[in-house]
């Protein structure tokens, strides 16, 4: 019990004032991912690369949260860590499941598919991400065949529903991807991952491929899907104007750790964190006259396998001090709701995206 | 009023394939001038990379220049028509990386996994340079990746492309494609495979060389948020034709055909309300081998004038004194004045 109590107290400064407990789908605490590198004529184990390292946070049933960064920052790795595509090194992933927590990370891999039923992915690439040699109706079919649906009249009438619920005409089930553009292959991949009504959604970088006319379409139908079925999104993002459109709340990473969470509104207008200001001054605005004043960071995203001292973002950061090197930040609530790993989150006063006046 | 430095005029450049001709530029005409940044726009398949390869002559089968002239005026030297030259003549080897440069979209595939960073820019160098020796060419090489920004760079050059992190590799390409000085530099999405930091990073450092050497900059990306940042002028493309040129202010601030506008529109941006729903473009961009009739934005134009732009095609007709061009009935009214008349007839 006084585990339990524990526990919760470390991770009540992640979760929202305001919602109940009771609402929460996924609550991740603590989770590590290192992946060993081997060297040598006996592939000894000389070092860990850290990709994902003590991140915490939760998500409510029916929100959106974003994870953002730059390339290397761990958010695809934590989504797969919630997916069980990897075994986390270390924490807990409580994800719940028809009623009940169940800890994702430490399932026994037999019992995974009635779990994984309810946490779906979207793909990236629309082009690698479905079988050329297989029909539609195949490659949707495909999760209802393997949880048991195998009467193939009931599997099309699934998916000639799916393909409708999509916005595609059901009438193409028995085509071959190479027949779709990226939009509306895009499209596929939302109707397989929505085949087995799940609570989750997992979006890794599920935009990022098409082009801007496109994109819209897509993400227009990620909302209205959301709010038809009750879905609840992790939305994996570079680009920080797509998440703002889709997202409730922002969680931004860099090399492994969350170094800002809050919501999106916030993040946007007012960010805590340094690395979080550097990141919104780079996104170029669609405005010549508004050509910003940006914020250019030096070198590179530091190396997970061996990263700085201290904050790992003090090499980069206009503000850094002589704390900053010596001692790591945690994440803590700085506003209501709003949490940034910045020593000088309290005084310092950063620059959101400057929005119209 | 300034001479351009290289013209593209009605550029058509067609792909002849078993299944039929693909269109891959059918009308591209555009001006760029020393010192200053053409943005060239349009989603995938708009035919705004071809357009850069038929610059360089670099198309390849079963492409081919079909039509249009692509005139080079060097400084002080004869104007040189592109499209009459042989692909693999001298005369287009010395323009080729030397007068107009080119970086290509993914620094990952463009450079030789073979040989080394180095390798491949002291050959660039030397190509043009026959002067220089060896041990000169590796100086200048050197020189390129300071001046780029890569730090360590006597290290670097002896690295392979695959052991540089994805900004460091396109600064290298972007010094080897500054090895020769070029006078105009074709930038082929020189930044979407990068992160936004990065980017900010590498867009900075190509304004920067381009003040320093009167660089003309083309620069080729989906982005209208790069473009804003970057161009002086833009233009617009959509299934191989230029539809809308102008000054960056006009094509952000008063665009004028549909297309261009609705790009603009459904453009997501970090300045909006959060969790809002974007206008969209109706539809998907038509495969090459199915080109609509008349104007090739028509079937997911909201503004589409019945009777008019399903039948005709429109062409590109300058406006203000030549610096803004748009290709829309909607500006021509005489021409629909005209057909409308008949039409009720």
């Amino acid at each position: 019990m006084t585990n339990i109590e524990k526990t919760n107290s470390v991770n009540s400064a992640v979760r929202p004032a305001m919602d109940g407990v009771h609402s929460v789908l996924l609550d991740v605490r603590g989770l590590k991912m290192h992946f060993p590198i081997r060297q040598g004529l006996l592939q000894r184990v000389v070092g860990y690369v850290r990709a994902v390292d003590d991140v915490n946070f939760t998500i409510q049933s029916g929100e959106t949260l974003a994870l953002v960064g730059e390339s290397g920052c761990g958010k695809t790795t934590t989504a797969r860590c919630i997916l069980r595509a990897y075994k986390p090194t270390a924490g807990e992933i409580l994800f719940r499941a028809d009623g009940d927590m169940v800890d994702v990370a430490s399932v026994p891999r037999a019992q995974l598919r009635p779990v994984r039923r309810n946490m779906q992915m979207i793909f990236q690439d629309p082009y690698a991400s479905l079988n050329p040699r297989m029909t539609l109706a195949d490659i949707v079919g495909e999760p209802l065949l393997v949880n048991g649906m195998t009467n193939r009249q009931q599997r099309n009438d699934r998916v000639a529903e799916l393909l409708r619920l999509v916005g595609m005409r059901s009438e193409y089930m028995q085509r071959y991807p190479h027949a779709f553009s990226g939009g509306q292959r895009q499209r596929i991949g939302i109707a397989r991952a929505l085949a087995l009504h799940p609570k989750l959604v997992v979006c890794d970088e599920a935009v990022s491929a098409l082009d801007v006319s496109v994109q819209a379409q897509i993400l227009n139908l990620l909302l209205e899907l959301q709010s038809k079925l009750g879905l609840t999104y992790l939305f994996v993002a570079h680009d920080l104007s797509v998440v703002k459109h889709i997202s409730d709340r922002v969680a931004v990473m860099y090399v492994g750790k969350l170094v800002e969470l809050a919501p999106t509104a916030r993040v946007f207008s007012a960010p805590k964190h340094p690395y979080t200001e550097a990141l919104l001054s780079a996104v170029p605005i669609a405005d010549p006259r508004r050509r910003s004043q940006r914020i250019i960071l030096e070198g590179d995203v530091a190396d997970p396998s061996n990263p700085p001292s201290g904050c790992y973002f003090h090499p980069r950061c206009r503000y850094a001090i002589e704390r900053c090197r010596m001692e790591t930040p945690a994440l803590r609530e700085i506003e209501p709701g709003q949490y940034a790993a910045c020593h000088r989150a309290d005084e310092l006063t950063l620059i959101g995206a400057v929005t119209h006046s | 009023m300034l001479e351009p430095i290289l013209t593209v005029s009605n550029l058509k450049t067609y792909f002849f394939q078993d299944e039929g001709v693909v269109k891959a530029v059918d009308g591209a005409s555009f001006e760029v001038y020393a010192g200053r940044t053409l943005g060239l726009v349009g989603e995938s398949g708009c035919g705004k990379s071809i357009t850069a390869r038929s610059i360089l002559r670099i198309v390849d089968a079963p492409g081919r220049i079909v039509d249009g002239s692509i005139t080079y005026c060097p400084p002080n030297a004869q104007p040189m028509e592109l499209t009459q030259l042989p692909a693999e003549s001298r005369a287009m080897r010395e323009v080729r990386g030397k007068e107009i440069a080119l970086i290509f979209q993914e620094p990952m595939t463009s450079f030789s996994a073979h040989y080394t960073v180095g390798n491949q820019i002291v050959e660039a160098i030397r190509t043009h340079e026959r002067a220089l020796n060896k041990t000169q060419a590796r100086e200048r090489a050197i020189g390129l990746l300071r001046q780029v920004g890569v730090p360590r760079p006597e290290q670097r050059l002896d690295m392979y492309s695959f052991q540089l992190s994805g900004g460091l590799r396109q600064r290298a390409m972007i010094a080897m494609a500054l090895a020769c000085n070029p006078k105009v530099l074709i930038a082929d999405e020189p930044t979407t495979a990068l992160d936004v930091t990065t980017q900010a990073q590498i867009l900075e450092l190509l304004k920067s060389l381009q003040q320093q050497f009167n660089m003309a900059l083309i620069l080729i990306t989906h982005d209208m948020g790069v473009i804003a940042e970057m161009a002086d002028d833009v233009a617009v493309m959509y299934l191989g034709r230029v539809v809308e040129r102008g000054s960056v202010d006009q094509i952000f601030h008063a665009p004028r055909h549909p297309y261009t506008r609705a790009l603009l529109r459904s453009i997501p941006s970090v300045t909006s309300e959060p969790r809002t729903k974007l206008p969209t473009i109706e539809g998907s961009i038509p495969h090459p081998y199915n080109r609509p009739q008349g104007c090739p934005f028509h079937p997911r134009c909201h503004e589409c004038i019945a009777g008019v732009c399903e039948q005709h095609e429109p062409v590109l007709v300058t406006m203000n004194g030549g610096s803004e061009a748009v290709a829309c009935f909607l500006h021509h009214r005489e021409f629909i004045e005209t057909e409308l008349t008949e039409f009720t007839k």
